[in-house]
């Protein structure tokens, strides 16, 4: 038995299997996107009379040079600042044409009127770190996102989807035929919360 | 003891070679999994913050690149530690930023010229000054649309020292 010499293995197949790999990895592979936070600037041209915005429902988030936080006026960490502006944007303290029918929270009379009226001013300083200052970013637009993806699951509770992924598939082209059916849900849950993210110039002192 | 003999009749065998192709392959794949795509090399130190909520960018073609941050390790000797902007394959100042971006933007199509979004890919150790006044440029040249790239993690990253 042991005389016998081991046949030779038939290799002719092994460049077919890997052309089939490579044509696989090919096929299936993505370049890498890039993805972030997106913003919009204000536009240069001044206003020529501001409406007046009441203090209540400007909710004031600032950013010292040592990166401490300082929320309504009062300091904060960075942790609680989503509960912090979930409880602002959510709190429907208005009455009468101002009432909010779809807030949940506390009606504080002091925090804002309604979700349209409130407005998240940012402030930082221009020592302030890049990163610390995306933190915040990042924050307030999670704070938006869980109230928005809250009344898009009221809204669409057999859709099965939160308002994050329901954006994402909307902007999916694998999904094309989707978007007409999502977007008009999208609209309505952006006009619920709508963002309104403003972003004062930095100060030089503080 | 013919057995033994009988082994070395044959002198060496020829080594296969078939095993060859996937060797090649697999480095091919490994290549090809790691590569990773850069339209400019970078001069700056580039570890973009973390964050979750984030948006994808997609449509390459819409999309302009500003990069910030501290020069890197061969560049410091000549530019400083200072934080600084890079366009293109060059440093450039604050001034540069308007120019750059009206550019950029008559050099797309036409249907795209309106569409166009910045994406700032800064240092997460760089100071917001730099930050403001590349986005009063922007501004200033009607580039309203801006992305803050970053990477995908949780935002505690960023406040640890």
């Amino acid at each position: 038995m042991a005389k016998r010499a081991a046949p030779e293995v038939n290799a002719g197949s092994m460049a077919d299997i890997a052309f089939l790999l490579l044509i696989f990895f090919l096929v299936t592979t993505t370049i890498e996107t890039d993805s972030g936070i997106n913003r919009k600037l204000p536009p240069t041209d001044e206003v020529v009379d501001p409406p007046i915005i009441k203090e209540r429902n400007i909710f004031t988030v600032v950013v010292n040079k040592n990166n401490q936080f300082l929320v309504e006026e009062e300091p904060m960490d960075i942790a609680n600042i989503r509960q912090a502006a979930i409880e602002f944007l959510d709190n429907g303290g208005g009455t009468g044409d101002e009432a909010c029918a779809y807030c949940q929270g506390p009606k504080d009379p002091s925090s804002s009127d309604n979700p349209e009226k409130a407005i998240i001013s940012l402030k930082n300083n221009r020592e302030t770190s890049y990163k610390v200052y995306i933190a915040v970013q990042n924050e307030l637009v999670a704070a938006y996102n869980d109230l928005r993806d809250r009344e898009f699951v009221r809204l669409n509770p057999l859709l099965g989807l939160t308002f994050v992924e329901a954006n994402k598939r909307y902007a999916d082209p694998r999904y094309e035929s989707e978007r007409k059916r999502l977007k008009p849900k999208l609209d309505e849950v952006k006009a619920m919360y709508p963002q309104k993210l403003s972003e004062a110039e930095p100060s030089k002192n503080n | 003891m013919a057995k033994f003999k009988k082994k070395q009749e044959g002198g060496t065998p020829a080594i296969s070679t078939a095993s060859l192709p996937d060797i090649v392959f697999m480095l091919l794949f490994f290549f090809m999994v790691a590569t990773v795509m850069r339209d400019s090399t970078l001069m700056v130190q580039n570890t973009l913050p973390a964050a979750d909520q984030i948006q994808k960018l997609d449509k390459k073609d819409r999309v302009m690149y500003i990069y910030a941050g501290k020069p890197s390790s061969r560049y410091e000797d000549k530019y400083g530690s200072q934080a600084r902007i890079q366009l293109n394959d060059k440093f450039a100042t604050v001034e540069d930023v308007g120019a750059f971006v009206l550019a950029e933007r008559a050099s797309k199509r036409q249907e795209l010229q309106n569409v166009l979004t910045t994406a700032l890919k800064v240092d997460g150790d760089t100071n917001m000054g730099l930050i403001s006044d590349i986005k009063q440029e922007l501004r200033q040249v009607n580039a309203l649309k801006i992305n803050y790239t970053t990477r995908l993690g949780d935002y505690t990253q960023n406040t640890k020292k």
